[in-house]
C-alpha cells in the first residue's frame, strides 16, 4: 500500500488517518534494512525515530547529535551540536529523518566512489555507480529507501545522480536555499536541493527548505513562491537549446534526449537554437575556482579537532587541496584565480542573454548513462567529465532540474536538464510537471521503484 | 656613528572594537575577564558548515575610525580570506580585507608633521592561547572579536614620534567610543616594521623587522630604540639585518626572533565567498563623515582660536573627551577661560563638583588672589626657617625644591595668595 506512494501522497495518506507516520517510518526502515546491506545508500541510520514525514539526508548536512561524515574518514566521529538551516526547517515542517546518506568524500566527486566507506551502488545495475556527489541519496529514492532525500550540488551533484539513478533532481538557484550547516564543499557554488520521484514532491520540498536564513549572508531575500500552485498554471514555453551541448553523447542517450525534445514541440512549446559559450570552458573555470575553495574550506581540518588528522584525507581531496593551493599562490592567483573570475562573468553575461530570447534551456544532463563502478580511477577529471554540462549552470549559479526521459540501450535511466533563469525555479518545475503529466517518465521511476519492490 | 643611519617605520595597529557581538556571529564580543570558552558558537569555533555574517555596526565603526583618520572610504569594498595555520584560527583562514579596503589613504597631524595612513580594514581576532606547562590552552572567546587594522607609510624616522602618534590615534578612537584601545588589555596593539637606512642613500632599506608583543605605552620607545640600536650596530658591521618578526622581551628589555621571513606564508588571498561584496552609497558614507564628533586636533585649534589658552594647556584638556566636555561646560558659566584650564589640569578644583559649582569656585579663587605682601614675608620667613634643607637643595640647582617652599607658604597663607607672586617673591629672597 504504501510502495511508490509520493512524500505528498503519504501526507495525504496520515490526514485521512489511513496510516500512522509511525507505520510509514518503520515501512521505510524495514526497507532499508533489507536492501541497504547491497546498495550503501545509508551511512548512518538515525536511531531515534520521530514522527513525522520521513526523508533522507545527505551525510553533509549538519544534523545535531547525529553523525555527520560527508563520507570522510576525517570525521568519522564528528556528531554535530547544531542543525544546519535546511533540516532546521524540515524538522520545523513535520519531516523525520530516516539517516545520512553516502556521498562522494566531502563531495569530490560525480560518482560516490571517492566515499571513504565505500561505493554506493546504482539501484538499477549493482555494477554501476549512481552517480554522485548525492549518490546516497539517489540511490535511495530511485529504490525507494526513502520517499524522498535531500541532495547538495556543487556543480551536478544532485542532476547528475538524479540522472543516473532515474529520479527528479532540483538545483535551486544559488542563494535560494540556505548553505549555513552544510559541509563547504565549493562556497559559491554549493545548493542544497530535493531529490523525489516527482516533480510536486521537489516543489513542495523547494517551498520548504528556501527562503532568506539569517545565517547565510548569501542566502537571497527574494520571496519564496508557491511554486506547486505556479507549478500547475498552463504555460506555453519558448525552450532554447544550444548546439555545444549536444556533442560526444552517447548514441541511445542522445536519441531519448531528441524524442523528449520533440515531445515538448509536440506538446505546443517552441524550441528556438540559442547560442550559449561552449561548456567545455566551464571546466577550467570551475576547476580552478572550485579547487580553490576546496583547499580554504578544508583547512580547518587541522588535526587538532574532530579527531582525524590530515593523513586520514583521501586521495581525492589531497589532489584538490593541493591544486587549490598552487592556484591561490602567489604569483599564480592572477593567472588562474582572477582569469577564471572573468570567464565566470563572461558565462554569467551569456545566460543572461540567451534568457532574453527563451524561457529555458534544455541539455541533456550527462553525455552517457551510469558508468561501470572503477571507470573514475582512469580520469584524474572523471567528475568534470561528467558533469560539463552541469557545469555552466553552476558558474552562473541559475536553477536546473533533472527528469528522467527513458531507459537507453543498456536499460539503464537517461536524464534530461531544463535550465532556469535566476530564481525561476517555478518555470522549471511547470515545464517538468507538463512533461509528467505527458510521459509520466516512461515509467522510468516507477520501474526503478519496482526493481525493489518487495 | 648612529648619525649616519636614519630609521625607517612604519606602523601596523589593531584595535578591537566594543561592539555588543562578535564580527561574524552573535555571540558577546565581551571577552576581557570572562571564564573561558563561553561566548562561542559554531562560526567563532569555525565548526562544519558554520557560515560567517557581517556585523554592520562593527563595519560602520571601522568606517568612523577611517573617516576621522582622514581616510577615502572606499564605495567598493570586500572581504577576503587569509589562509595560514595556528592553532589560535579555527577555520585555517582569518576573515581580512586585502585587495579592497574599507578605507585608504589616511592621516594623522601632530604639531607639524604629517603622518599618512595607508589603509584601514576591518578582519576577526583569532582565539587566545594560554601556555602553561602542561600544553597549552585554547580559549575562544576572543575568536571573531571585531579587529580593525590600520596600517601607516614607513613616515617615521624617531620613537618619540611613534609615542605622540599612538597616543594621538588613542585620544581619536576614544572620542568615537568605539574602543577601549587599551594596550594593557590588548584591544590596542602595535607592531612596528623598523629598519634603518644610510642617510642620503635615498632608497629604502632592503629588509624590515617586524616587533611583536609590545603591550604597553610604556614599551613603544624601549622597544623601538632598542631594535635601531640593534640593527644599526649590525649595519656598522657590515651586515644586513636579517628580514624577521622579532618579539619585545618586557623583562629583558629587548628583541628577541621569533620567526624569519624567509618562512613567511603565502597567504593565498582570495574573495571570502561565504560574504557578498559590498556597495555603499555616497550619502552613506557621506553620513559617516557628516556624523563624527568634533576630534581632538579640532578641539584643540578651537581652544587655541575661541578661548586663547594655551596650546599646551588645549592640548592636556582634550586627551579625555570628558575632560573636554566638562571644560567646555565650565567655561560657559566662567569666562576666564585659561584660569578655568589651569585649574582643571593642575586639579586645584575637584571635576567630581558639577561644572556650575566648579565655575563658581574659580571666581571664589580668582576674586581672593589678591596678595597681602606682609603676611606673604611672613609666611616665606617661616618657610624658609623651618625648611633650611630644602634651600639648600634648591640653591644646589633642584630648581623642584622651590616648589615644596610655595606649598608651606600657600598653606600658611590658606591659600589667599598668587602663585606667580609668592614664587617670585621666593625666588627674591633665595637669591
Amino acid at each position: 500500500m504504501l510502495l511508490g506512494k509520493s512524500l505528498l501522497q503519504l501526507k495525504k495518506l496520515v490526514a485521512e488517518k489511513k496510516v500512522s507516520y509511525k507505520e510509514i517510518n518503520d515501512f521505510f526502515l524495514k526497507r532499508i534494512q533489507k536492501y541497504n546491506s547491497q546498495l550503501n545508500a545509508f551511512l548512518t541510520v538515525s536511531k531515534n525515530q520521530e514522527t513525522g514525514l520521513p526523508i533522507a539526508i545527505k551525510d553533509n548536512f549538519c544534523v545535531k547529535g547525529l553523525r555527520t561524515t560527508a563520507s570522510a574518514k576525517v570525521l568519522n566521529d564528528f556528531i554535530p551540536n547544531y542543525e544546519s538551516t535546511v533540516t532546521t526547517r524540515l524538522k520545523k515542517n513535520g519531516f523525520n529523518f530516516l539517516g545520512k546518506t553516502n556521498m562522494d568524500a566531502w563531495a569530490h566527486g560525480s560518482s560516490t566512489e571517492t566515499s571513504d566507506y565505500g561505493p554506493t551502488k546504482n539501484p538499477w545495475d549493482l555494477s554501476r555507480s549512481p552517480g554522485g556527489s548525492s549518490g546516497g541519496t539517489a540511490a535511495a529514492v530511485s529504490a525507494y529507501l526513502a520517499p524522498a532525500g535531500i541532495g547538495s550540488e556543487t556543480a551536478g551533484s544532485v542532476r547528475q545522480p538524479a540522472a543516473w539513478s532515474g529520479i527528479v533532481g532540483l538545483k535551486p538557484t544559488f542563494g535560494r536555499v540556505s548553505r549555513y550547516g552544510v559541509i563547504a564543499m565549493g562556497s559559491s557554488f554549493d545548493c542544497p536541493g530535493p531529490m523525489t520521484i516527482n516533480v510536486e514532491d521537489a516543489a513542495f520540498l523547494l517551498k520548504q527548505i528556501a527562503g532568506k536564513d539569517q545565517f547565510d549572508a548569501t542566502s537571497s531575500p527574494q520571496p519564496v513562491v508557491d511554486y506547486q500552485n505556479l507549478m500547475k498554471k498552463t504555460r506555453k514555453f519558448t525552450i532554447g537549446i544550444s548546439e555545444d551541448y549536444f556533442t560526444n553523447l552517447e548514441k541511445g542517450l542522445e536519441k531519448k534526449i531528441q524524442e523528449s525534445i520533440e515531445i515538448f514541440q509536440k506538446m505546443g512549446h517552441t524550441v528556438k537554437k540559442v547560442k550559449l559559450l561552449s561548456p567545455k570552458y566551464s571546466i577550467s573555470v570551475y576547476t580552478i575556482l572550485q579547487r580553490a575553495e576546496v583547499s580554504s574550506n578544508l583547512a580547518r581540518y587541522d588535526g587538532i579537532r574532530y579527531g582525524n588528522d590530515r593523513t586520514h584525507f583521501g586521495a581525492e581531496a589531497k589532489r584538490r587541496i593541493m591544486l587549490g593551493t598552487y592556484v591561490l599562490s602567489y604569483g599564480y592567483y592572477d593567472a588562474f584565480y582572477k582569469k577564471a573570475q572573468k570567464v565566470r562573468t563572461l558565462i554569467i553575461e551569456n545566460f543572461k542573454e540567451v534568457f532574453k530570447e527563451v524561457d529555458v534551456i534544455l541539455t541533456p544532463t550527462t553525455p552517457v548513462a551510469a558508468l561501470k563502478l572503477g571507470e573514475f580511477e582512469k580520469y584524474p577529471f572523471f567528475g568534470e567529465m561528467m558533469d560539463v554540462l552541469n557545469e555552466p549552470a553552476a558558474i552562473a549559479g541559475i536553477p536546473a532540474i533533472n527528469i528522467p526521459v527513458g531507459l537507453d540501450d543498456n536499460s539503464l535511466p537517461v536524464g534530461l536538464s531544463i535550465m532556469g533563469n535566476y530564481f525561476d525555479e517555478a518555470s522549471i518545475l511547470n515545464l517538468a510537471y507538463q512533461f509528467e503529466n505527458e510521459t509520466d517518465f516512461f515509467g522510468v521511476i516507477k520501474k526503478g521503484i519496482s526493481n525493489y519492490g518487495k | 656613528m648612529e648619525n649616519k643611519y636614519q630609521p625607517v617605520i612604519g606602523l601596523e595597529i589593531h584595535v578591537e572594537l566594543k561592539t555588543k557581538s562578535k564580527m561574524f556571529c552573535q555571540c558577546s564580543a565581551d571577552y576581557f575577564g570572562q571564564k573561558p570558552n563561553l561566548h562561542v558558537c559554531p562560526v567563532c569555533l569555525g565548526l562544519p558548515g558554520a557560515l560567517p555574517v557581517p556585523n554592520e555596526k562593527a563595519i560602520s565603526w571601522m568606517q568612523k575610525i577611517g573617516a576621522a583618520l582622514d581616510c577615502e572610504l572606499t564605495k567598493d569594498s570586500k572581504f577576503d580570506r587569509k589562509h595560514y595555520n595556528y592553532p589560535d584560527l579555527p577555520k585555517g583562514y582569518q576573515i581580512s580585507q586585502y585587495e579592497e579596503p574599507f578605507a585608504i589613504n589616511g592621516k594623522i597631524k601632530i604639531k607639524n608633521k604629517q603622518f599618512r595612513i595607508r589603509r584601514v580594514h576591518m578582519e576577526e581576532d583569532t582565539a587566545k592561547l594560554i601556555h602553561e606547562d602542561k600544553g597549552t590552552l585554547i580559549d575562544f572567546n576572543r575568536s571573531g572579536v571585531p579587529l580593525v587594522e590600520i596600517v601607516t607609510e614607513p613616515d617615521f624616522n624617531n620613537a618619540e614620534d611613534v609615542k605622540a602618534f599612538l597616543e594621538e590615534l588613542q585620544v581619536i578612537i576614544r572620542y568615537l567610543d568605539v574602543s577601549d584601545a587599551d594596550m594593557e588589555k590588548g584591544s590596542m596593539r602595535l607592531e612596528p616594521n623598523i629598519s634603518a637606512m644610510k642617510i642620503g642613500l635615498g632608497t629604502l632599506p632592503p629588509y624590515k623587522v617586524e616587533v611583536k608583543n609590545i603591550n604597553s605605552f610604556r614599551f613603544v620607545k624601549q622597544a623601538i630604540e632598542y631594535e635601531i640600536k640593534r640593527q644599526v650596530e649590525l649595519l656598522e658591521k657590515g651586515e644586513t639585518p636579517i628580514q624577521e618578526t622579532r618579539g619585545w622581551d618586557d623583562k629583558k628589555n629587548k628583541t628577541f626572533s621569533q620567526r624569519t621571513k624567509e618562512e613567511a606564508q603565502d597567504y593565498r588571498y582570495f574573495p571570502e565567498p561565504d560574504i557578498p561584496p559590498f556597495t555603499f552609497e555616497k550619502k552613506y558614507l557621506y553620513e559617516i563623515k557628516k556624523n563624527l564628533p568634533e576630534l581632538p586636533q579640532q578641539k584643540v585649534d578651537r581652544y587655541i582660536k575661541d578661548f586663547k589658552i594655551k596650546e599646551a594647556d588645549a592640548f592636556v584638556i582634550t586627551r579625555n573627551i570628558k575632560t573636554a566636555a566638562y571644560f567646555e561646560t565650565v567655561v560657559l558659566k566662567n569666562k576666564n577661560y585659561q584660569q578655568v584650564a589651569n585649574l582643571i589640569i593642575n586639579k586645584k578644583i575637584s571635576t567630581d563638583l558639577s561644572p556650575i559649582e566648579f565655575a563658581k569656585k574659580t571666581d571664589e579663587l580668582l576674586a581672593t588672589k589678591t596678595t597681602d605682601m606682609q603676611a606673604l614675608n611672613k609666611a616665606i620667613d617661616n618657610a624658609i626657617k623651618n625648611n633650611f634643607q630644602v634651600v639648600n637643595d634648591y640653591k644646589k640647582g633642584k630648581t623642584n625644591a622651590i616648589m615644596f617652599l610655595v606649598g608651606q607658604v600657600m598653606r600658611e597663607l590658606k591659600g589667599n595668595a598668587e602663585a606667580k607672586v609668592v614664587i617670585d617673591s621666593l625666588k627674591k629672597i633665595i637669591g
